[in-house]
């Protein structure tokens, strides 16, 4: 299976303090690849130099390698906003913008210049269809996105990302402000996003890596410590730290 | 001796009514006199007709007025832009070194110099300097220095107030940065700069200093920016220490008051349709 995205002995620092040490891992095409481990492990950090929105942050450095499609994004000359475009991100806290339903849809095309209402109108329903929100919201696209349900709200932002048509799908604890029931509805939406897009979540639920990755990255002190296939480290974990997480000894 | 918690909870309520009622009080006793002093005078004619001039303040404040328009006007149009797209700037892609540290001090100093010392300012620089004469453009560009660090202030803050997660979003979608300032930041930090703006207006209406320096204090009708102006915050000062029409100073203080009350409705009005759109208009 083709890695999608690769990242080589990348390090990263905010200020002197060190939140990513050597980190080396594949994420593969059209899987699920689940980052976990305690908060403060990096796992947030490791999922935001994906798509260089740590750019933003002021005082930090990145060492190594990111590679989409055996392209490093963090190479001189590449376009940052060309990079955000191909690797979509969905946040912890729904964060639709004070603007209609609609409009929120159609800002990311909006933005790369598409203004024709047909065509628009075609992009919000397929993406808004895709987030498995279009029922509950076709006649009231105009609404505000600010007055849907938090679920309906990830949807929104899930619908928000799908319609700049990007080729990875980064999501940062997305479900850690829904309830059991949107939780549910999410994670089959990722199963549904799957056949089309690549999928790298963030989440400290290991009952949701479980439910939802093929592949699993365990994450401690900024150290990859252990990658594979979910159901082996969930079955036999190669690592006593690994092993000690999971089975709850802490975090 | 100690007071009982029900005692001191009578007694804070005392307190804080008696505040609040001072407030109250102030602003009627001061709007009120004016009122009385002033309103036999205030008619269709005061206000469109030419003052004559003289000890008796004859006539109307048609020229105060429009000279009023005219400044708040042309000191609007330079200001806003300036100062928002300082604020933007500051707020958006300053980095944090000491240049920008230097502009922020700068602009804290600036917002705290008595309004007279623009007024100086703006009349060696503006009237004599850049030639400009005694003329409505000085008066506004004196008010523009004057101004530039309240509106810089209060834009900057509004648009600091917006969510980081805003910003987060329209980056993430593969907006750039100045499609997120023009398309989420300012839509969202919009009602704090409006309010800033309302500000701004209000000072200008009613300064008062600085425009008697640099604006010439000519009753006559200005045609152009070039002209000499008396706007109606100067006409209440001419009138009140040059005539004996007292009650036509005050009358002309009735149609400041009501100006700046209407601009504060306006606006108002303006924010809460915006904030109402922003909410995709439920």
């Amino acid at each position: 299976m083709n890695p999608k995205m690769q990242t080589k002995g990348l390090d990263f620092y905010y200020g002197k303090l060190q939140a990513l040490k050597k980190v080396t891992l594949e994420i593969k095409e059209h899987q699920i690849t689940a980052i976990i481990g305690p908060s403060a492990c990096g796992k947030s950090t490791f999922l935001r130099t994906l798509n260089r929105m740590n750019d933003i942050i002021p005082r930090v450095r990145l060492e190594g390698e990111v590679l989409l499609d055996r392209q490093n994004i963090y190479a001189p000359g590449v376009d940052v906003v060309e990079v955000r475009k191909r690797i979509g991100m969905v946040f912890q806290q729904p964060n639709p913008f004070p603007k209609s339903i609609y409009d929120n849809v159609a800002f990311g095309p909006r933005m790369l210049g598409l203004n024709r209402r047909v065509s628009l109108d075609e992009v919000v329903e397929r993406s808004l269809r895709l987030a498995a929100l279009w029922d509950e919201v076709k006649d009231d696209l105009g609404k505000s996105g600010l007055v849907l349900s938090g679920g309906q709200q990830q949807r929104l932002c899930i619908a928000r990302v799908l319609a700049v048509e990007p080729e990875v799908i980064l999501m940062d604890e997305p479900c850690s402000a829904l309830d059991p029931l949107a939780t549910l509805k999410i994670e089959e939406l990722m199963q549904e996003l799957k056949k089309q897009y690549t999928i790298v979540i963030v989440t400290h639920n290991m009952q949701q890596a479980a439910r939802v990755s093929d592949w699993t990255g365990f994450f401690l002190l900024g150290e990859l410590v252990e990658y594979g296939k979910i159901s082996e480290i969930f079955s036999r974990p190669q690592d006593k730290r690994t092993e000690d997480y999971i089975t709850g000894r802490f975090g | 001796m100690r007071l009982s918690p029900q005692l001191t909870q009578k007694l804070a309520w005392v307190v804080t009514w008696v505040a609040g009622i001072s407030t109250v009080l102030i602003l009627l006793v001061i709007v009120g006199y004016v009122v009385a002093r002033g309103i036999a005078m205030i008619n269709l004619e005061f206000l469109v007709t030419a003052p004559e001039g003289g000890l008796t303040a004859e006539g109307g404040i048609s020229t105060a007025i429009v000279s009023t328009i005219y400044l708040v006007g042309t000191t609007l149009i330079i200001l806003i832009p300036l100062g928002i797209g300082a604020a933007i700037y500051l707020a958006e892609y300053a980095p944090d070194n000491w240049l920008t540290r230097l502009i922020r001090y700068g602009i804290e100093l600036l917002a705290g110099v008595p309004s007279i010392v623009f007024g100086l300012f703006g009349f060696l620089i503006f009237v004599c300097m850049l030639g400009f004469g005694f003329s409505i453009l000085a008066g506004a560009l004196t008010l523009v220095c004057l101004l530039l660090p309240f509106i810089i202030r209060a834009s900057e803050e509004a648009m600091k107030m917006v969510p980081q997660s805003y910003r987060e979003a329209a980056l993430s979608l593969g907006a750039t940065r100045w499609q997120s300032v023009r398309h989420v930041l300012l839509p969202a930090a919009l009602p704090g700069i409006v309010t800033g703006i309302i500000l701004c207006i209000g000072r200008s209406v009613a300064e008062s200093a600085p425009l008697f320096v640099t604006m010439g204090g000519s009753h006559l009708m200005p045609t152009s920016l070039l002209d000499q102006g008396r706007p109606l915050s100067l006409h209440v000062f001419y009138i009140a220490t040059e005539t004996a029409a007292f009650d036509v100073a005050m009358a002309t203080a009735i149609v400041l008051i009501v100006i700046i009350l209407a601009i504060n409705g306006i606006t108002n009005w303006l924010s809460r349709r915006f904030q109402a759109k922003m909410r995709g208009g439920v």
